[in-house]
C-alpha cells in the first residue's frame, strides 16, 4: 500500500474515537466498509483506466493536517458579501470543511439547509453513502473521514424560491485537507437550484479537498447543480458527484474549473427511472501548469431517457486537461438517447489533452452519439477578426470564449448565465486574479 | 492615397505577385479584372497583411506610411477595408460585440473614448439601413447561416461602420442574384466620397453596371498588363481576355 493513502489510515485508526464522537450515527455507520475498500485495493496508478493522465497517489501524498478535532478556522472575513451581483440567494459558507450557519435552515419555501453534522438522523439514514459507491478511492477516503458538509432536503412539491449559494473556502494558515461531504434530497415534483463556489483565499498556501456530492432526484424531481471552481495553482481538488434519478426527474450539473491547480472531478449518474433527463455540462479553463482531469459515467439503467452530455477545454501554456467518459445503456432500455461531446482547444503548441469517449449499448433501440475534437483557433476568423481592427489578442479572446459560450447558455439562471460570460471573459483576458463572483480576495 | 510599387507575393513558395504597380487617389474608383489564377484575391489578400501570404519584393505605401510593415489590424485602423470574397463565420461571436470590438480598437488607436452603448447602437441602427441588413441578423453569430447574399451585405455593413479611406471589394457580386447586387451597389455608392477611395475587383462587367470605375485593369500572371478607362471593360466584356493573353504572351 502506498504511503500516500497509509498516513490517512493511520489517522483514522488513531483518531477513530475523536471522529466518531463528533458525527452523526449514519456517518460513522459506513466508516468500516470505507477503512477496508481502502485497505483492499491499491489506490490507481497514473497511465491506468481512466487515470491515464492523473497521479492520483501524488495528489495524496503530501502531509495535510486534517480538522479532526473540529477547531474553528478564523471565519470572521469569509461569511460576507459574496454574492453574483443580482443574484439573490441563500449563501451559505463552509470553510475548510466546517459548515457556518449564518442562515436559518429553513426558509420561506420550506426546502430545508443544514450542517450534514446537525441534519435530521431520519434523512441520514436513509440516503447517506446510497449513491456514492466505495469501491471510488475518492468516496472511500471521503466516507472514511467526513465529519460534516451539506444536507439540503426539499420536501415534496417544494420549490428553492432562491438559488441556494454554497461557498467552499481555504483559509487556513496551514496546509489542510478538506474533507466535504454534500448531500442532496430532492423529494417528488420539488426544484432546487444549488451553485458551489470554489474559493482558495491564500494563493501560497497548498491545500487539498476531497468532496463527495450525493444528489437523489426523486420522481419528476428536478435538481440543477452548478459547481464553479475558481481557486489557486497550489490547491488541488479531488471531487466526486454522484447522482441517483428516478422517474421523469431532471437533473443538470454545470462543472466549471475557471481556475485551479490540480483538479480532479467525476460525475457517476445512475439514470434508474423512465423518462428522467439528464444533461451534463462542463468547462475548463487552464493555463500555467494546470491540470484539469475529468471522469464522467452516465449509466442508463431505464428506458425512455434522454442524457446530454458536453465538455469543453481550452488549454494554453503548458496545462494538460484529461475527459474520459462513458455512457452505458443497459438491457431492456428500449429509446434512450444518449449523446456525448468532448471539444478542446489547445491554444499553445504545448498544451496537452487527452480525451476517451466510451458508449457501451446493450439495447437496439437506441440514439446515440460521442463525438471528441482537439483543435486549434481557427486561423481564417482570427485574420478576418484582425482585418476589422480587432487585435490579435482581442481577437483570440473572443473566440475562445465563442468556444465556450454553449457551456455558458446550458446555465438555467439568468443572472448567472450573465454572470458566468463576464467571468469567462475576465479569465481569457487574463485578469481574473480576484473572486469576481464574490468580494473574497485572494491574498 | 495608395501606391503599390514593383510588388512581388508568393504563397507556400509559389510566386504569385510578380510585380505589381498601381497608384490610387482619393475620390478614385479603380476595377482589376482579371481570368482565373491572374492573382486578384492574393493581390487583396497582400494588401490586408493575410498572413499565409510572403511578400519577397516591393514596397506599398498607404496615406504615406510603409504598410507593408503594419499588422492587419493596424492597417484596418488606417482605414483599408477588405470585403471578403468568402466572409468567415465566427459561431458565437455575436455582430454587435464583434463590431464593437472592431469600433473601439479603432478608436483606442487614434487616441479616442470607446463609443458609449447607445451611441454605438444608434450607429448599428443607422447603418444597417444602407444595406437592408435585417435586424435579426445583426444580432446572429458572424455571418453565421447566413446566405450568400447575406454575407455580402454584411461585408457592405462592416464597411459602412468602419468608415475606410480605401475600401478593396473582392469578387463583391459572386453569388448575388440582381436584387443583392443593387442593395449591395447601392450601399457602395452611398458611402463612396471624395475622400475614400475603392479597388473592385471582379470577373464580370454586371458589378461595374452598378459601381462606375474611373479606371480598369487587367491583372494577368501576376503582373497589371493594361489600363484604361471603363470602356476597357465593355470591351472585355465582349471579347474576352484571350486577346490580352495572347498580346501578353507574345512579348515573352
Amino acid at each position: 500500500m502506498s504511503n500516500a493513502l497509509t498516513q490517512y489510515l493511520e489517522l483514522y485508526r488513531a483518531q477513530r474515537a475523536t471522529i466518531l464522537g463528533h458525527s452523526p450515527a449514519a456517518l460513522n455507520a459506513l466508516r468500516p466498509a470505507a477503512l477496508q475498500s481502502l485497505e483492499a485495493t491499491p489506490l490507481p496508478r497514473k497511465g491506468q483506466e481512466d487515470y491515464e493522465a492523473f497521479d492520483l497517489e501524488a495528489v495524496l501524498a503530501p502531509d495535510y493536517g486534517v480538522n479532526i478535532n473540529r477547531l474553528e478556522f478564523a471565519g470572521h472575513d469569509v461569511d460576507h458579501g459574496c454574492t453574483v451581483p443580482n443574484l439573490s440567494t441563500r449563501l451559505y459558507t463552509i470553510v475548510g470543511d466546517t459548515f457556518h450557519a449564518s442562515r436559518p435552515a429553513h426558509a420561506d419555501d420550506e426546502v430545508l439547509v443544514t450542517s450534514l453534522a446537525q441534519a435530521p438522523e431520519q434523512l441520514l439514514a436513509e440516503h447517506y453513502g446510497s449513491v456514492a459507491t466505495l469501491q471510488r478511492p475518492i468516496v472511500a477516503l471521503n466516507t472514511l473521514l467526513a465529519q460534516d458538509g451539506l444536507l439540503v432536503h426539499a420536501p415534496a412539491g417544494k420549490v428553492t424560491h432562491r438559488p441556494l449559494q454554497v461557498v467552499n473556502i481555504f483559509n487556513a494558515a496551514a496546509p489542510v485537507m478538506a474533507v466535504r461531504r454534500t448531500l442532496i434530497v430532492a423529494e417528488p415534483g420539488s426544484h432546487v437550484q444549488v451553485l458551489v463556489c470554489d474559493h482558495t483565499q491564500h494563493a501560497e498556501q497548498d491545500y487539498l479537498s476531497v468532496q463527495v456530492v450525493e444528489i437523489i432526484a426523486m420522481e419528476g424531481a428536478t435538481v440543477e447543480y452548478y459547481d464553479m471552481e475558481e481557486s489557486t495553482p497550489r490547491t488541488h481538488r479531488l471531487s466526486s458527484l454522484h447522482v441517483r434519478q428516478h422517474e421523469g426527474s431532471n437533473v443538470l450539473v454545470n462543472g466549471i474549473t475557471l481556475l485551479n491547480g490540480t483538479t480532479r472531478n467525476e460525475y457517476h449518474i445512475s439514470v434508474d427511472g423512465p423518462n428522467a433527463s439528464t444533461t451534463l455540462l462542463g468547462m475548463a479553463i487552464a493555463s500555467g501548469e494546470q491540470h484539469v482531469d475529468t471522469l464522467s459515467h452516465i449509466a442508463h439503467n431505464a428506458p425512455r431517457c434522454k442524457s446530454d452530455e458536453m465538455f469543453k477545454y481550452v488549454l494554453d501554456d503548458h496545462a494538460v486537461g484529461a475527459f474520459a467518459g462513458k455512457i452505458l445503456v443497459r438491457e431492456n432500455c428500449p429509446r434512450v438517447e444518449a449523446y456525448q461531446g468532448n471539444r478542446n482547444l489547445c491554444a499553445s503548441s504545448t498544451a496537452r489533452m487527452h480525451t476517451k469517449p466510451q458508449l457501451e449499448i446493450y439495447t437496439d433501440d437506441v440514439k446515440c452519439s460521442h463525438g471528441t475534437t482537439i483543435g486549434q483557433l481557427d486561423e481564417e476568423a482570427l485574420f478576418y477578426m484582425r482585418s476589422r481592427g480587432i487585435g490579435r489578442e482581442l481577437a483570440r479572446t473572443m473566440l475562445m470564449q465563442a468556444f465556450m459560450s454553449d457551456i455558458i447558455d446550458g446555465v438555467r439562471l439568468e443572472v448567472l448565465r450573465d454572470r458566468l460570460r463576464h467571468l469567462v471573459e475576465k479569465r481569457f483576458a487574463g485578469d481574473l486574479a480576484t473572486c469576481a463572483g464574490c468580494n473574497l480576495k485572494k491574498k | 492615397m495608395l501606391r503599390i510599387e514593383d510588388l512581388h507575393a508568393s504563397i507556400e513558395g509559389k510566386e504569385i505577385l510578380k510585380g505589381v504597380n498601381l497608384t490610387v487617389h482619393p475620390g478614385e474608383v479603380h476595377a482589376i479584372m482579371g481570368p482565373n489564377g491572374s492573382g486578384k484575391s492574393t493581390l487583396s489578400a497582400v494588401l490586408t497583411g493575410n498572413p499565409a501570404y510572403t511578400v519577397t519584393g516591393g514596397r506599398v505605401t498607404f496615406n504615406g506610411k510603409d504598410l507593408l510593415a503594419l499588422s492587419p489590424e493596424d492597417r484596418a485602423h488606417e482605414g483599408l477595408f477588405l470585403s471578403f470574397q468568402y466572409p468567415v463565420e465566427i459561431p458565437g461571436v455575436s455582430m454587435v460585440n464583434f463590431m464593437r470590438a472592431a469600433i473601439n480598437e479603432k478608436r483606442k488607436y487614434h487616441g479616442m473614448e470607446p463609443l458609449s452603448a447607445s451611441d454605438f447602437l444608434k450607429l448599428m441602427r443607422e447603418r444597417r439601413a444602407i444595406v437592408e441588413l435585417d435586424n435579426k441578423l445583426a444580432s446572429r453569430s458572424v455571418n453565421e447561416g447566413f446566405s450568400g447574399g447575406e454575407k455580402k451585405r454584411n461585408e457592405i455593413f462592416q464597411m459602412a461602420m468602419l468608415e475606410p479611406r480605401l475600401s478593396i471589394l473582392d469578387e463583391t457580386d459572386s453569388g448575388l442574384d440582381i436584387d443583392a447586387l443593387r442593395v449591395v451597389a447601392n450601399g457602395v455608392n452611398r458611402l463612396k466620397s471624395d475622400n475614400n477611395a475603392t479597388i473592385v475587383i471582379t470577373h464580370y462587367q454586371r458589378l461595374l453596371d452598378y459601381i462606375k470605375p474611373d479606371f480598369v485593369h487587367v491583372l494577368y500572371k501576376g503582373r497589371i498588363v493594361m489600363s484604361a478607362g471603363p470602356e476597357l471593360a465593355l470591351e472585355l466584356e465582349e471579347k474576352g481576355y484571350d486577346w490580352i493573353k495572347e498580346q501578353v504572351d507574345n512579348q515573352h
